[in-house]
């Protein structure tokens, strides 16, 4: 039997597969509010969830989650405490690896939230949340970003939450999963890993706005499996997160 | 959301905020068109991280001028911002980014039970509650329930607000739906998407705002307008902490 899954599922899975096993994560809003759980539930049993709002987990939430201040991720915590604290921890060195979504990636992993006027015309962006902080605190980041031309830019208009830069003290972007294939941002440029499973060299050039690498016969995402899958639907079983068109943007 | 609210309605001059938009889709239409384009009115922002918020509070409720940080360096944020600058350690370490205190003319909090001097219980994720109550020149309750007060006296652990830094509390049940209060309410998220869609024109914003404020005269209306959604959201399960031996 062929497994089928959508294209949120396996950036699901990629996600929680960046979690090692003992490792503190500082975990975003969205998809890695999924990702978080899906590793605890598999290959991550020890790892432990830091929330911006203060909660701290050992546990997946009990239940489906918009957000991470909703009752399911509260009930069963280990501790609630607030955004300073969880914060200390972040700036004193104890996090291991951070999640963060933006709207524009530049080749050093600058990711802006704030605004851009790439496009002809200003928007306004919803701005840094935690985005900022987890970048320049974090032992590594995990970037998440919907692959567009527009969207990956030679230099991003503003830079929310910083990528790589000299005299950097801790920490960085490390990887970058999108919705066409997982990038190493480690370098300072952007190196292929894996596409998924379908996409082609071609069309990951050209949705991306400036030079990256891809190798010659770059191996394809590996695909969820059942375990993985039977976690993402039990913890989203509408597909609000991870169906085809996803509700939750 | 509710920052949207205020902006798209013209009560907003200036926004010192991390993040202004929607849980349920991210972009704020009120907020942008208000910084884009000045409608309908023009608003400064002034724009934080988290921590950089965090810390702005958290030194006006220690009654300092600012706390010093490592957060933001090398982005943008902290580029010649008015409320963040570059400070040495003058312990010799590396250098620090000082973020200058915000003390609120008011903060309005609402927990789960309060006694009536305002002495307030609140459990769940606190974000940043606390610094903000600490803070604020006038902080305003409001709550679940109004207890006796030895109630709150049995786990005075629980208190996060002292009452003497309260200058009003409120009875009022419900009073943070549609998001959720621990043990009280869940989350209702149809509101968010449905404000999503509808404040994407000024005209739906307007609609919105004459339907959800301007035609309720008062709380018990706003209640009645959201119709079964009180019931359906109300928690009735109960899983109580264990009890904590305060015997002297």
């Amino acid at each position: 039997m062929i497994a089928t899954y959508t294209r949120r599922e396996l950036m699901v899975v990629a996600a929680g597969r960046e979690i090692r096993d003992g490792e503190v994560v500082f975990v975003g809003m969205r998809l890695p509010l999924l990702g978080f759980g899906l590793a605890k539930a598999t290959h991550a049993p020890n790892a432990v969830g830091l929330f911006e709002n203060g909660v701290i987990r050992d546990r997946p939430a009990e239940a489906f989650i918009y957000t991470m201040g909703d009752p399911p991720n509260i009930a069963g915590a280990v501790a609630c405490l607030g955004l300073n604290d969880v914060m200390s921890l972040l700036q004193q060195g104890r996090v291991d690896v951070g999640f963060i979504g933006g709207a524009e990636i530049d080749p050093l992993g600058n990711l802006n939230t704030t605004r851009t006027s790439g496009s002809g015309s200003l928007v306004r962006l919803p701005g840094s949340g935690g985005g900022g902080d987890i970048a320049s605190l974090a032992g590594r980041t995990v970037l998440i970003m919907e692959h567009e031309p527009r969207r990956f830019r030679e230099r991003v208009d503003y830079v929310t939450s910083p990528g790589h830069f000299p005299g950097r003290r801790r920490g960085g972007p490390a990887t970058l999963i999108t919705t066409l294939g997982v990038f190493d941002l480690t370098g300072g440029r952007v190196q292929a890993v894996t596409l998924h499973p379908g996409v082609t060299p071609e069309q990951v050039r050209q949705a991306t706005g400036f030079e990256l690498s891809i190798d010659e016969g770059i191996p394809a995402t590996m695909a969820p499996s059942a375990d993985e899958l039977a976690y993402i639907r039990k913890a989203d079983p509408d597909g609000f997160w991870t169906g085809d068109t996803m509700k939750g943007g | 959301m509710a920052f949207d609210q205020l902006i798209a309605a013209g009560t907003v001059a200036k926004v010192v905020a991390a993040w202004v938009g929607n849980v349920a889709g991210g972009s704020g239409y009120g907020f942008r068109r208000a910084y884009e384009q000045g409608v309908p009115r023009r608003i400064v922002m002034e724009d934080h991280s988290n921590f950089t918020v965090g810390l702005a509070l958290k030194a006006a409720a220690m009654g300092l001028p600012y706390l010093p940080t490592f957060t933001g360096i090398g982005g943008d944020i902290v580029r010649g911002h008015p409320r963040i600058r570059p400070v040495d350690d003058p312990f010799g370490g590396p250098s620090l980014l000082a973020v200058a205190a915000v003390k609120p003319d008011v903060a309005i909090i609402h927990v789960q039970r309060a006694d009536r001097e305002g002495n307030a219980h609140l459990w769940g994720n606190l974000g940043l509650t606390v610094e903000a109550a600490f803070a604020a020149r006038r902080t305003i309750v409001t709550c679940e329930e109004i207890v006796p007060e030895e109630v709150i006296r049995s786990d005075p652990n629980r208190t996060v607000i002292p009452g003497f830094l309260t200058t009003a509390v409120v009875e009022e049940p419900g009073g943070a739906l549609p998001s959720s209060v621990q043990g009280y309410w869940r989350r209702d998220f149809e509101p968010f998407l449905r404000y999503h869609q509808i404040s994407r024109t000024p005209d739906g914003f307007q609609a919105w705002l004459r339907e959800w404020v301007l035609d309720l005269p008062d709380r018990q209306a706003y209640l009645q307008h959201m119709g079964d959604a009180t019931e359906r959201l109300r928690v009735r399960d109960r899983r109580l902490a264990a009890a904590a031996n305060f015997a002297p």
